[in-house]
């Protein structure tokens, strides 16, 4: 279990750090940004409470809008996505329900359930970003694209994300 | 009683959901100028059409005492209307003691904070009202146009960049004269549009864009961009042209505040003409 915590914080930290330095200065064409520090809520185990989930993303977007300098624009998307996340869950809730022993990765969930977890809620998160960052309606496709073309970038990434955690498993083992 | 309580623990996660947005967007209002500016504009007008319609009510149930004070004004002005004054110069004079005037003073500035990714992007300089900065001052950059002071404070001032959707700026085809209105589409962050150049001038690719030094913002013949590409809409008279800035907004340092010395002549005069 303190392995547990001590991996949940140093993720926390490393993908905020790994944001704001890396990604963050990473622009495909002028303004396709990828957002990785949501991996962290993805990743987050299945028992979680609901309001720590919250909590978590709260605190996560902030941290990452202090860096960015978009007061409250990353957090307001987070928290939005942590609300959806138990939904989602249960929509996609395989028959015999979740294993508390596995958590929501690659290798422990299948490529499927995988794709539609991560993408459903990559596509939400980013949808509420860049609305909240536009502030209104008049550019309405204009930022639909913009949001679907960040979430495919921020999609692969994560993707690639969790193969590099599957092949460290299996080396393990 | 007891029910709230029971509704407000069967939702108490959407609860919790609503205070940690509304936390969030207090933040975002309160500490984003370009979020908050929307915010409050929405408010404004909403209120304001609010106050319009009770504004309308009231002034028709004041017209009594409106036609009574206006009849007061109209008897003060009757007193002081050029026809009760004697004429006491003839001609007017042309005071002119020097063939040059100074017409813009430019003042150095570093760039603090920048950004090309956004739709709407700001950049910050390091000196302000102390150094004679004042809103709508145009700011220019070695090689262009770089975007309108918006607001200043003692020792800071914020720029809205060309990178703006909402910036507009008139420009002109070099060498020819005709002009039409630039602005950012929201894109790509070195391409930009010009609209309203006339069909029957010919502009070919690459022609230079520069400033016409109509608005009393930016002097003139200062570059803006390049033509990459242009089109003629269907049914219309007027250039769609494609440009290509000759700044390059993501790799400027010092930028050079525009002072219009005779901006508020300017000013008075065309207000002057536009009232009459």
């Amino acid at each position: 279990m303190n392995s547990n915590l001590f991996r949940y914080i140093f993720s926390f930290i490393f993908l905020i750090l790994l944001q704001s330095f890396v990604l963050n200065n990473v622009q495909l064409s002028g303004y396709l940004n990828p957002y990785l520090y949501i991996l962290f809520i993805l990743s987050l185990p299945f028992d979680i409470s609901k309001y720590t989930l919250l909590l978590l993303s709260f605190l996560l977007g902030l941290c990452i809008d202090f860096f960015l300098g978009t007061t409250g624009v990353h957090a307001s998307a987070s928290v939005f996505m942590a609300f959806c996340r138990p939904f989602i869950l249960r929509v996609i809730a395989p028959r015999e329900g979740y294993d508390t022993a596995t958590r929501p990765r690659l290798q422990d969930m299948g490529v499927k359930w995988f794709i539609i977890y991560a993408f459903t809620l990559t596509l939400l998160h980013h949808l509420f970003l860049f609305y909240t960052e536009v502030f209104r309606f008049s550019h309405f496709f204009t930022t639909l694209g913009r949001s679907i073309s960040s979430t495919l970038f921020t999609f692969i990434l994560i993707f690639i994300s969790q193969l590099f955690i599957f092949k460290k498993a299996d080396s393990k083992s | 009683m007891g029910n709230l309580i029971k509704l407000l623990i069967r939702y108490s996660f959407f609860i919790l959901f609503l205070l940690f947005e509304l936390i969030c967007f207090f933040l975002i209002v309160q500490n984003n100028h370009y979020q908050r500016s929307s915010f409050l504009n929405l408010f404004y007008e909403t209120s304001g059409s609010i106050q319009n319609k009770y504004a309308a009510i009231t002034e028709y149930l004041n017209l009594k005492n409106i036609n009574k004070e206006l009849a007061e004004e109209n008897a003060r002005l009757n007193v002081s209307a050029l026809e009760s004054k004697m004429k006491l110069f003839g001609e007017n004079y042309l005071i002119n003691d020097t063939l040059f005037k100074q017409k813009y003073v430019y003042l150095a500035c570093k760039i603090i904070n920048n950004s090309v990714n956004k739709s709407s992007n700001y950049i910050t300089l390091d000196k302000g009202a102390l150094n004679g900065i004042e809103p709508e001052m145009g700011v220019i950059g070695p090689n262009g146009i770089v975007g309108i002071v918006k607001h200043v404070s003692p020792h800071f001032s914020t720029v809205v960049s060309v990178l703006h959707t909402n910036f507009r700026a008139s420009a002109k085809v070099k060498n020819t004269g005709f002009f039409g209105s630039c602005y950012w589409d929201g894109n790509h962050y070195q391409t930009g549009i010009v609209e309203d150049i006339p069909s029957h001038i010919k502009i070919k690719k690459g022609d230079t864009i520069i400033t016409t030094g109509y608005s009393t913002v930016f002097p003139e013949n200062v570059n803006i961009g390049t033509v990459l590409s242009f089109e003629l809409p269907p049914e219309k008279n007027f250039y769609t042209v494609k440009i290509q800035f000759t700044q390059d907004y993501k790799n400027i340092n010092y930028v050079y505040v525009v002072k219009n010395l005779m901006k508020e002549e300017i000013r008075e005069l065309e207000k002057l003409t536009e009232e009459q």
